[in-house]
């Protein structure tokens, strides 16, 4: 059996990002003054430090800046290898995600890789996963 | 008054894999070893430092905390700090160095105490408590299984191979110089055995790509201590001080995966703000080996070499042996040493600027050492000289 995926605690700052997925939005937090992204999420934009923030849609796709294969079960009976990769969010400058490139197999992952977003639900949190676009 | 801070004496206690002694006695017998090597009595210290301070949470990580030492010791201190929130491990010793060039202290014992090993034999009492949530840094992360340092670390790793061309036989040069060090380190017995070969470097199986078992430290049992005094209270000790020529520490966002290069790019660029010494008059480096990537980016981020060719900096590893142009880890690293976070490379230090090496002694009558500490967001890192 797979083991179930560490759960965030939720709070009021990362509510919108690990729910968002429930309605297929991968919610960056946007400041309404300066226009700019912060993430992780926080009360206020860490550009500016305006309030005038709110969760937005990002286009869900962006780029592999960087991956490693992991070999290393770190939970029993975790399934091994997996690519944990940092993407790049097109549109959203400035913020990448820790992620799993899924749907493909490990060693087809590579630098530079188009990849979109899907999200895996497990107990009410949607985790934002990524595939390879072709 | 003088405004320079010394380190006067430095401790280190047994280094072992499950240690049946407790870590409380770990930490008196470091700090027995170091004042006497500094020539004072407990009662001569006032002030107590540590990073990251007692964690009550998860005490096999640090069991230790400077309330514990103060009491145990019967010192009268004046000053104390232990805490996370700061630049690395290292910086414990750059605030103690602060509180002495102040006047606020005259000798402060700063330590790092683990008990990573001996405390996974006993988890009720030195392991978290389960926990159904993660919160914080690590909830960008662990939800995608990227649970460890090790999958962070490689990240960065990666993209010195995608991007530069480092090679696997290049990275193994930490290890294998660590392990060769190590073999003549009296307290490195527990953690290395033999020494370590390409072959078998190569054949290792892999944790996160590109770092395989032997790129990871290993959990260890053991305290280190380091003596801080002021440059006017020399007259107290009996041994060489070794100065505290400059620090530096930077962290820019405490994110493994939001900045765009470790803290110890500009933490090595600021290091030489603070100084007349330059990276040419480096006859030693300690540089922390958590995961063996992490001596690339001080290579880099001290100007021993450009951004990226780190790799190639260490190719062969003659450059970085004992006997090679900027000897490395000269007691092993935390790879062969075992894991003390970061103290150890202070330690080491001191002990080759003062010749009391023994066998892995290197050639030169060395003067100028680095020591560094911390990872991805964190960096620390002083430079020491014996003038």
């Amino acid at each position: 059996m797979k083991p179930k995926r560490p759960r965030p605690k939720l709070d009021q700052e990362n509510m919108a990002f690990w729910t968002g997925g429930a309605e297929g939005r991968l919610n960056i937090v946007h400041c309404g003054d300066c226009g700019q992204y912060t993430h992780p999420p926080r009360v206020l934009c860490r550009h500016c430090q305006s309030e005038n923030i709110a969760p937005k849609a990002a286009p869900g796709t962006g780029v592999i800046d960087t991956f490693t294969i992991n070999y290393q079960p770190w939970a029993k009976d975790l399934e091994v290898p997996y690519v944990i990769a940092r993407v790049a969010l097109d549109g959203i400058p400035g913020v990448y995600l820790t992620t799993n490139i899924v749907n493909c197999a490990v060693e087809d992952v590579a630098f530079g890789d188009r990849v979109r977003v899907l999200f895996e639900e497990q107990d009410g949190i949607h985790y934002p996963l990524f595939e390879r676009v072709a | 008054m003088s405004r320079e801070a010394y380190i006067t004496g430095v401790g280190q206690s047994e280094v072992g894999v499950r240690l049946p002694r407790h870590p409380l006695l770990l930490t008196v017998d470091a700090a027995r070893e170091a004042i006497a090597e500094a020539g004072l009595t407990f009662d001569q210290i006032d002030g107590v430092f540590s990073f990251p301070g007692k964690v009550s949470g998860y005490l096999a990580f640090s069991p230790v905390g400077t309330d514990d030492v103060i009491e145990a010791l019967g010192i009268r201190s004046k000053w104390q700090m232990g805490g996370m929130e700061q630049p690395a491990q290292l910086s414990a010793i750059g605030m103690a160095a602060w509180a002495v060039k102040q006047g606020i202290c005259r000798h402060v014992l700063c330590f790092r105490t683990v008990y990573e090993a001996g405390g996974m034999a006993d988890p009720a009492q030195y392991m978290p408590a389960r926990s159904d949530t993660v919160s914080g840094a690590s909830q960008w992360t662990s939800p995608f299984w990227a649970t460890s340092a090790a999958c962070w670390t490689a990240q960065y790793a990666a993209r010195h191979v995608h991007k530069y061309g480092m090679t696997r036989e290049q990275l193994g040069q930490i290890a294998i110089n660590g392990s060769k060090n190590a073999m003549l380190n009296p307290r490195a017995r527990a953690i290395t055995k033999e020494e370590l070969t390409l072959d078998k470097y190569m054949s290792a199986r892999m944790i996160s790509t590109p770092l395989c078992l032997y790129d990871c430290d290993r959990f260890s049992d053991a305290s280190t201590v380091v003596i801080v005094s002021a440059g006017d209270a020399l007259d107290e000790v009996t041994c060489e001080p070794i100065r505290i020529a400059a620090m530096s520490g930077s962290v820019d966002r405490y994110s493994w995966d939001q900045v765009e290069w470790p803290a110890a790019y500009d933490a090595g660029r600021d290091l030489w703000a603070h100084t007349d010494y330059t990276v040419d008059d480096v006859d030693t480096a300690q540089f922390y080996d958590g995961f063996a990537f992490l001596p690339i980016t001080w290579l880099e981020g001290l100007g021993f070499c450009e951004k990226g060719e780190g790799g190639r900096f260490i190719e062969g590893g003659t450059r970085i042996a004992r006997d090679g142009e900027l000897p490395l880890n000269t007691a092993g690293g935390q790879l062969g040493a075992g894991r003390l976070h970061g103290f150890g490379f202070a330690h080491e230090a001191v002990t080759q600027l003062r010749g009391n090496a023994g066998e892995r002694q290197i050639p030169g009558s060395p003067k100028v050492a680095v020591a560094t500490s911390g990872g991805g967001p964190l960096a620390a890192a002083l430079l020491l000289a014996r003038d």
